[in-house]
């Protein structure tokens, strides 16, 4: 049977996989602890956050199974491009999550915004709703939602955390090429580099949101700007420190001896996706902060 | 071939392991997860099923009868949510794991182990969803459509339906990547894609579909989570938002979503009629190239739903005549399916029997399309039951026939035994007056100007009303005895032995596998047996 089979010239089928179910259970005590603490139906968040321990423990324990399963050789080529194509499509899925929230950010920027300003055929919600109201961007909408509020300057922290992902971007790269070379040393050190490089990135945005919220008077709150600011730089904000931690994880399997020049999916997919948080960081900054 | 080989040598292999939790719950074989997904989908068409047939009774008669019109709007959101992500979607789904990898000759699915997880959120997903009903507010009662503002004002639902949309979107997204991944990476050596069955390159460009929507809804249900509980804009014009803004990131999601649920459905139906016209299917090629023509367009007519809300008129010129283009694409498939039929020698079992109304039906639920796709006349007949005539029409005599008849065609496969032809031929004439008596009478009240999703109408509306109310019931009716019919033949029940073949005329990797299909298949990868394939024309 091909679990006991360690030649892998049969594409491998696991079996018995225990681990989904623990999965499923997982994300249904998340959802479900996430939306009565919101309803107020239940004053503690602890059932999500048990939710989320099982998630992890889940993700620990399945990556583990196909980790240990990828060093004992059970994978052949074969295996390989059906992971590769998993997290490409998953790459994609990603993609167009996020596009919807730029679609979103265009719309109302290019249209909405507009229109309440009395453009095209606007010119009676203008009048007789919003009378006064201009439409220009950055806005928190006729009704001053949130209050006033200033911008973050692009020019600052953003600039600087530009660069930062662009040259996580690279020392990566170097790192990949390292491994492909066999400089093992070589890949950890520029691992490292890339962690930190990600790690600060997300300690300035984290100080960009606390000057947000305490100097600025910008929340998410404010109108469609706030919710268009902080729901697109949040969900990268997330990416990257899931990046960051998948980051980690391949840096510690480097440690411990794990991938090969020859093959090596699990580095690769989390380079791909590190970039791919990289190139959402290039709309942002253009998208969101600049333009 | 391989199989029978293989299957008698290697014989760890069709041990299926012991007891439920180790079959079901852990298992990552495609059959075994394909039954489930099948299973659960029947389920859920009935939950469904049962929440319309309450619709029906209330609309038997004007005036309020037995329930109140919030409980109504309850009752039409979730019996739509149910029927799309839990009956229709799951059941093409349970199909694919079936039968994609048995049609390219790969042993499994390519990642088997998410394909068993996205099997188990959906249990978990709808228990979620369906618990709103118990809930303050009761269920989301804004239409499936979930516009804000009203879907915003309802009770403690919003939350748990948004984070059961999240997760049947996880569930959808793994679905399709490992179609693709199968696909693309475990055919048979000698399976080149312009040899695979329609099937399965239907199901390849619906994964496309999927994973290129299901993401966007996710983000349009999270904006209205954030609307509502954390203070965000996105649908609030006072804050410069737009609850068009909905309509649109919706629509762009909803259109493709609903070309998810036919696509597999030609898939089926262009294996079963060349099967009992046994003829091949006539311009294959076309075929293909026209579902992903009907792919593409998918994208660009999404505001065809929007007419009424007012776009700017270059948008209503612009989606109007984009949705027109849709019907060359679908009448390709139209003219191929009536061509392979054309002088072939052909027999009316049930399958081909419910396929032959799909393409009739069907094709009168494009044609109300294409009136709904005018814009001006759609000024009219938006939110009427002339809509609701034409989605059902392309849904349930569309898609939920094509199932119906999917399953009739490969129930012998699955089961080792012949559902009896006597019972499925009174099930089909059964369910295909009923749906007429259903549904054709509410295009006359929707011309005539009934409104939709109201649980109360003017006196004018009552005849059609009494009748669409008894052929629905008769319908209902009409899928219980399937499920006896479908356990009948599970059990063996007055029916016969099926053979390999199943039938005369069919063609495919799947008709020369036993009868029952063993519990592993294709294990070695080898190339298949050209003759045992329906399409190795001539290029
Ligand atoms: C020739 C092809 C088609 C055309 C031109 C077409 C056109 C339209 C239009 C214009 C509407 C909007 C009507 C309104 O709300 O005023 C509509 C609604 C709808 N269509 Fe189609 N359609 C086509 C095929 C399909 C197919 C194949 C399906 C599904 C299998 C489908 C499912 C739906 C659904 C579910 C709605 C109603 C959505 C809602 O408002 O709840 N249509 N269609
Ligand atoms: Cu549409």
């Amino acid at each position: 049977m091909s679990q006991t089979n360690t030649n892998n010239d049969q594409y491998y089928v696991p079996h018995l996989a225990k681990w989904p179910i623990v999965g499923s259970i997982g994300m249904t005590m998340t959802a479900v602890g996430a939306a009565i603490y919101m309803n107020n139906q239940f004053d503690s968040p602890i059932v999500m956050y048990l939710g989320f321990a099982t998630l992890i423990f889940m993700m620990f324990g399945w990556f583990g199974e196909v980790i240990k399963e990828s060093e004992s050789n059970k994978y052949n080529p074969q295996v390989d491009a059906s992971f590769r194509m998993g997290m490409i499509w998953f790459i994609f899925s990603e993609v167009m999550f996020f596009a919807g929230f730029f679609g979103a950010l265009w719309y109302v920027r290019n249209m909405a915004v507009p229109w309440l300003g009395g453009e095209g055929t606007g010119v009676f919600t203008n009048t007789e709703l919003w009378s006064g109201y201009e439409g220009v961007w950055p806005t928190n909408g006729p009704g001053n939602i949130g209050g006033k509020f200033e911008l973050v300057d692009p020019f600052h922290l953003p600039l600087i955390n530009t660069v930062l992902l662009m040259a996580s971007s690279i020392t990566l790269t170097i790192a990949h090429h390292a491994l492909v070379d066999g400089a093992r040393k070589k890949v950890i050190g520029w691992l490292i580099a890339t962690v930190v490089l990600g790690a600060t990135f997300l300690f300035f945005q984290v100080d960009e949101y606390i000057e947000a919220y305490q100097h600025l008077d910008l929340t998410l709150k404010s109108g469609i700007y706030g919710s268009t600011f902080f729901m697109l730089t949040g969900f990268h904000g997330m990416h990257v420190t899931l990046g960051a931690i998948m980051l980690t994880v391949i840096t510690i399997r480097m440690m411990r001896g794990h991938f090969k020049p020859e093959s090596h999916f699990g580095f690769e997919a989390v380079a791909w996706y590190w970039h791919f948080v990289d190139v959402v960081w290039l709309g942002l900054f253009i998208f969101v902060y600049i333009i | 071939m391989s199989h029978a080989e293989t299957h008698s040598h290697d014989h760890d292999h069709d041990h299926k392991p012991k007891g439920f939790v180790k079959r079901w719950l852990m298992t990552t074989n495609h059959k075994d997860i394909g039954t489930l997904y099948l299973i659960f989908s029947l389920i859920m068409f009935i939950f469904g099923g049962a929440l319309a047939m309450i619709i029906r009774l209330e609309l038997f008669q004007p005036g309020l009868q037995f329930v109140q019109p919030d409980f109504f709007n309850q009752l039409t959101t979730m019996h739509a949510l149910i029927m799309v992500f839990g009956a229709v979607m799951p059941a093409f789904v349970g199909f694919a794991n079936w039968m994609i990898p048995i049609m390219i000759g790969a042993p499994d699915m390519a990642l088997p182990r998410m394909n068993n997880w996205s099997f188990w959120i959906l249990p978990f997903a709808f228990t979620m969803l369906a618990s709103t009903f118990f809930m303050d507010g009761g269920a989301p009662a804004a239409g499936w459509t979930l516009y804000p503002p009203l879907v915003l004002q309802g009770g403690h639902n919003l939350a748990f339906a948004v984070f059961a949309i999240h997760m049947l979107g996880i569930s959808s997204i793994m679905g399709a990547i490992n179609v693709i991944a199968t696909i693309m990476n475990m055919r048979a050596p000698n399976m080149g894609y312009l040899k695979m069955p329609l099937f399965v390159w239907t199901w390849l460009i619906t994964a496309f579909l999927l994973i290129a929507v299901m993401p966007v809804f996710a983000g349009a249900v999270t904006m209205l989570l954030t609307d509502h509980y954390f203070g965000t804009s996105f649908f609030n014009a006072a804050g410069g938002g737009d609850p068009v803004l909905f309509q649109h990131i919706f629509w762009f999601f909803g259109h493709p979503e609903v070309y998810i649920m036919i696509l597999p459905s030609f898939g089926i139906i262009s294996e079963i009629i060349p099967t009992f016209a046994r003829k091949p299917l006539f311009g294959y090629v076309s075929m293909v190239y026209a579902t992903a023509g009907i792919a593409f367009l998918s994208f660009i007519v999404w505001a065809h739903h929007m007419f009424s809300v007012g776009m700017p008129l270059g948008g209503e010129l612009f989606f109007m005549y984009a949705t027109f283009l849709i019907s060359i694409p679908t009448g390709v498939k139209v003219f191929n399916w009536v061509s392979t039929m054309w002088k072939g020698s052909m027999t009316f079992e049930t399958p081909m029997l419910f396929a032959v109304a799909f393409i009739i039906l069907f094709t009168i639920g494009g044609f109300s399309g294409l009136m709904l796709a005018i814009a001006p006349a759609d000024f009219q007949y938006h939110d009427t039951y002339f809509v609701v005539a034409h989605f059902h029409y392309v849904l349930v005599t569309g898609a939920v026939f094509a199932i119906i008849g999917g399953v009739y065609y490969w129930i012998p496969k699955w089961t080792g035994n012949m559902y009896s032809e006597r019972l499925g031929k009174i099930h089909f004439w059964w369910s295909v007056i009923s749906v007429n008596v259903l549904f054709f009478p509410q295009h006359f009240l929707g011309l005539a100007g009934m409104p939709r999703r109201i649980p109360d109408y003017s006196v004018q509306f009552a005849n059609w009303n009494m009748w669409s109310s008894i052929g629905g019931f008769a319908f209902g009716l009409a899928q219980i005895f399937f499920c006896i019919i479908v356990w009948r033949t599970i059990k063996g029940k007055g029916t016969s032995k099926a053979t390999d073949r199943v039938w005369e005329g069919a063609k495919g990797l799947e008709w020369f596998i036993p009868s029952p299909a063993p519990h592993h298949t294709f294990q070695d990868g080898a190339p298949v047996n050209d003759e045992h394939l329906a399409h190795v024309s001539s290029h």
